[in-house]
Order: structure tokens, then C-alpha cells, then sequence
């Protein structure tokens, strides 16, 4: 009786090696197929439609105190943009620096520093959360969207609004760039922040203005903003996903 | 293990055990939580350290975190740091073979994380699709065990089972298992357990999991906040794992010791084979 046991036990033990290791070798030849990843992209859709019933439009994330902020601010990406332009920028304090806002509005405009801080500002202390995992908790100051947005006036047709950035991400120069949609444009949370801290924006966390977006990951929050446009689509911008780490591989809805 | 005395005359009864949605959620669970925590390692990968508190910038260094360093020989090493205390686990945790066999430094090895390379972005559409295939697997099961009674009828403790609360602790530390009638009933340790794992670790995990989102954050504003604050949240997201791979672990040593086959039948095909002793009076 123990013979056949024990001969069992041994067919058994390497019939579960054997299955592990094809299981594993099978799922990563599934994330480098073509169809797969986008079985798995389904989840994305379900995802941001089942966050969009149970989330209030208005809701608001959570405001931290001033005992909560992080000590520093860690930066992350690009700490200092690798373009003559923006470093000419840099170098006159940024008092030449124009946001271009246009595509699908009304009335397209260009903002100077000044006057984007002319604008009703708001003040927040909020938690910035990386897709990688870590979170920091940081004061910011800046213009809400929506109150560009009034004085632009998108057209009914603007479904997204895409913010293109100085920073250059790799050898060829693909410039950084993100996109969000209305809802989250008109979000009183959504801010072109110029300041963190009480301080001038500085040049590691994306002077001279970024976006606070704080219901979404850190990467949707673009630094070294330079120009907005308004669109109906985005497959036709740059590798068409709606964001450089879309193009990489990465959700467009970054709620989760 | 002398199974009975010889001369006692023995039936063997095949009755079915396991309703096969129960069947069908198991292995559906099964696969769903093995992709889930593979795909998780991958993903704590990319920030290999665990915080307590609102932020991972706060006074307070990690309670747990993994990398690699130089030793004392300048050669490099894998180093785990809990509380605090580190420890060399060069090979397995902080460095290890990465797909080109060469030593990397990356949280966990390359055979428990998935995808195998380090590559976040393809972690994160395996775990949030899976993910979805959890609870909604967990879902339909609690659905049906309420309405088939299942819960009532085979989970729930009834008050004998406390009762033998103690012989059920000895008769495990000495791995005897229930025979003849009593083996058609779950014990009161495998009831609780499985209650815990349906009822406390699953949701908790689940709910962590949510915890960690931005967007359900702000649904209602500082729930979060309730159990830590995020950093908190995905600390516990990561120990609710692995107490749930230590269940898996008892769970099958109890399955291999109990007879593998009959098990694994009774969870496939739903037959499970019990040996009715006559004159058995207990």
C-alpha cells in the first residue's frame, strides 16, 4: 500500500511544480499578448462607472491640518525640466511665463502668474498619493479650474481638458502631458496651484503651476504646465491614451 | 493511524457534500486570490515599505521595509527592516534574481510576483480586474448561502460545537479527524475559521483595498481615517493578505492530512466518501 502512496505523492508534487511554473510562464506570455490586457482594460470602464454612481459629483476629498503636512514634499518624475525654454523661463522668475488656454472654448486666453494669482484662489491641505504607493501630505495654493473655465467658456462639445507640460520625458523629447474630464475639471478641489507650503511653487514639484486634481493618483496631476487645450477626443494626441504614462501603459482613470 | 478495529464491520457511504455553486465559487476564489496576491506583491514592489499614519512622510520610519545595500565587503546584499530590526534575506527579500538571473533589488522575488519583471502599470489591470472578479464572486456566494441556508445550516455554530471547543483544539494538535457521521459536519474550529475568512478578512481586506483608492476616499470624508489613515490602510491591506495565505496554508495541510483525494473530489465533483462505523457510540 505505501508504494503506490508514495509514488502518488511524488507524481503529485511535481505535477504541482510543473503546473506553477507553466502557470506563471502562461500569465506572462497573457500580459505580453495582444488581446489580454485588454480583457483585463475592461475592469478600468467598470471601475470608473461604478466610482462615478457611488461618488457624489461634489464630493470632496479629505483636508488634513497643518500638524498632518509632510515634511517634504518628495518629487517625483521630473525635478527639473531638460528644455531651453522653460529654463529661460526659470531664470526671469517666470514673469514671461504665459498658460495658453484654447481648443474648444469660447474665448481662448493667456494667463500670466500674475494673473492667474488675481484670481479667487483656494487653499487646501491634501493627500497626494502616488500609483507607486506612498503618500505625501502637502498645502497647496492655486486658481481653481472652474474659475478659468468661466471666464474661457468651453463649448458644449469640450469632453476633456488636456494640459501639455515643458518637461521632456525621454531622448527623442516626448513632452509629459495629462487629460481630465469636465467633471473633474468643474471639481472645486481642481486647482492651478502656484504655491505648496506657503511657498512659490518650487521647481521640483512643478513651477510655475501644476494641477490639483485630488480625488485621482499623483501622475494625473501634471507639472510645468505651459498650455491647456480644451478637446472632444484625445486618440489623436501623441500616443492617443490621454497622458504620457496612459501611452506607457498606465489607467486613464486613476481613481483607484 | 489505525483507522478502526478489524473485526468492526465497516460501510463506506458516498453522499454529497459540496452544492456545486458552492464548487464553482471555490475555485473561482481560489484563482481570483492567487492572481490577486501575486499581482499585489508586484505592486508593493514598486515602493517596497510599509507605513503607518496619513502619509509615509511622517516622523515615524517605515514598520516594515525591504531593499538592497552594500555589507561590510562591498558586496551587495538584500536587507528586510521590521520594527526596526534588520535581517539579511538576501536571495529572497531586497535582492533577488530578476528575469535575466542577474541579483536585483526588488521587494519580492520574481516567482511570487506577477507579472514576473518589475512592471507596475500591467500589476494594477491584473489586480483590479481580479479584483472585480472577487467580489463579485464574494457576492454571489453570500447571496446563496443565505438563501440556500448553507450559512445556517452548516456554518453557523451550533452549541454542541462550542461545547467540544476544547476536544476540537486537542483532536487538531493531534491531527485526528472526525470519522464516520461526524465527519458530514464541519468542526467548530473549521467553522470559525471559515466564518473569519468570509467574514472578517475577506471585507477587511476588500475594504482596505478601497481605502487606497483617492476617489472612494472622499465618498465620505476621513472613513479612512477610522482604521489609520491611508498608509495605514494598505499596511493592513498587506497583513489581511497574508493571514489569508496563512489560512490557505492550514487550510490545505488539513485537506492533504484529512485524504487529499477525498477532499478534492468532494470540492469538484461534490461526492465525498465517509466510512460509516457500526457500533459507534459517540
Amino acid at each position: 500500500m505505501t508504494k503506490p502512496v508514495s509514488s502518488r505523492r511524488r507524481f503529485l508534487l511535481r505535477a504541482m511544480g510543473f503546473g506553477s511554473a507553466l502557470f506563471l510562464s502562461g500569465c506572462d506570455r497573457l500580459s505580453r499578448s495582444e488581446w489580454f490586457p485588454k480583457v483585463l482594460d475592461s475592469a478600468e470602464k467598470l471601475t470608473l462607472a461604478t466610482q462615478r454612481l457611488v461618488m457624489p459629483r461634489k464630493a470632496m476629498a479629505q483636508e488634513f491640518t497643518a500638524a498632518d503636512l509632510s515634511h517634504e514634499f518628495r518629487s517625483n518624475g521630473t525635478n527639473n525640466p531638460d528644455n531651453p525654454a522653460y529654463q529661460a523661463l526659470a531664470a526671469n522668475d517666470f514673469v514671461d511665463y504665459r498658460l495658453q488656454i484654447g481648443g474648444l472654448v469660447a474665448h481662448p486666453t493667456s494667463y500670466s502668474l500674475d494673473d492667474l494669482m488675481a484670481l479667487p484662489s483656494r487653499t487646501q491641505i491634501t493627500r497626494h498619493d502616488c500609483v507607486e504607493g506612498w503618500s505625501a501630505i502637502g498645502k497647496w495654493k492655486g486658481a481653481q479650474l472652474s474659475r478659468v473655465l468661466e471666464q474661457v467658456k468651453p463649448l458644449p462639445s469640450a469632453k476633456y481638458v488636456v494640459f501639455y507640460c515643458a518637461d521632456p520625458m525621454d531622448a527623442i523629447g516626448t513632452r509629459y502631458y495629462e487629460s481630465i474630464d469636465m467633471e473633474d475639471a468643474w471639481h472645486p478641489q481642481t486647482l492651478l496651484a502656484y504655491e505648496l507650503n506657503d511657498e512659490p511653487l518650487p521647481i521640483d514639484n512643478g513651477a510655475p503651476i501644476r494641477v490639483r486634481m485630488e480625488r485621482q493618483l499623483g501622475y494625473k496631476m501634471a507639472k510645468y504646465i505651459m498650455q491647456i487645450q480644451l478637446v472632444d477626443r484625445f486618440d489623436n494626441i501623441a500616443g492617443g491614451k490621454g497622458g504620457y504614462w496612459e501611452d506607457q501603459g498606465y489607467e486613464w482613470y486613476a481613481g483607484i | 493511524m489505525p483507522a478502526h478495529d478489524a473485526a468492526t464491520p465497516v460501510r463506506t457511504l458516498v453522499y454529497r457534500r459540496h452544492a456545486w455553486p458552492v464548487r464553482l465559487m471555490h475555485w473561482i476564489n481560489v484563482l481570483a486570490f492567487i492572481l490577486l496576491l501575486m499581482s499585489g506583491l508586484q505592486i508593493f514592489n514598486a515602493h517596497p515599505a510599509l507605513n503607518w499614519g496619513l502619509s509615509s512622510y511622517n516622523a515615524h520610519p517605515p514598520i516594515l521595509q525591504m531593499n538592497a545595500r552594500m555589507d561590510e565587503q562591498g558586496k551587495p546584499i538584500g536587507v528586510t527592516r521590521v520594527f526596526g530590526h534588520e535581517f539579511n534575506t538576501t536571495g529572497v527579500l531586497g535582492l533577488s534574481a530578476g528575469m535575466d538571473g542577474q541579483p536585483t533589488e526588488r521587494g519580492f522575488p520574481a516567482w511570487i510576483t506577477l507579472p514576473g519583471e518589475q512592471w507596475l502599470s500591467m500589476a494594477r489591470r491584473w489586480h483590479f480586474f481580479f479584483a472585480w472578479v472577487l467580489v463579485i464572486n464574494g457576492l454571489a456566494y453570500l447571496i446563496y448561502t443565505l438563501l440556500s441556508r448553507h450559512l445556517t445550516r452548516d456554518l453557523t455554530p451550533t452549541r454542541t460545537d462550542w461545547r467540544s471547543i476544547g476536544q476540537s483544539i486537542k483532536d487538531h494538535l493531534r491531527f485526528k479527524h472526525a470519522r464516520g457521521e461526524a465527519a458530514q459536519r464541519y468542526n467548530i474550529l473549521q467553522k470559525l475559521a471559515y466564518l473569519s475568512v468570509i467574514f472578517i478578512l475577506f471585507p477587511l481586506l476588500i475594504l482596505m483595498g478601497w481605502g487606497m483608492s483617492p476617489s472612494l476616499d472622499s465618498i465620505f470624508s476621513g472613513w479612512v481615517g477610522l482604521f489609520g489613515g491611508r498608509q495605514s490602510a494598505r499596511t493592513i491591506h498587506f497583513i489581511v493578505a497574508w493571514l489569508l495565505v496563512a489560512f490557505v496554508f492550514i487550510h490545505v495541510f488539513e485537506v492533504i492530512i484529512n485524504g487529499l483525494w477525498n477532499n478534492l473530489r468532494s470540492m469538484i465533483t461534490g461526492r465525498y466518501k465517509i466510512e460509516a462505523v457500526e457500533n459507534e457510540h459517540d
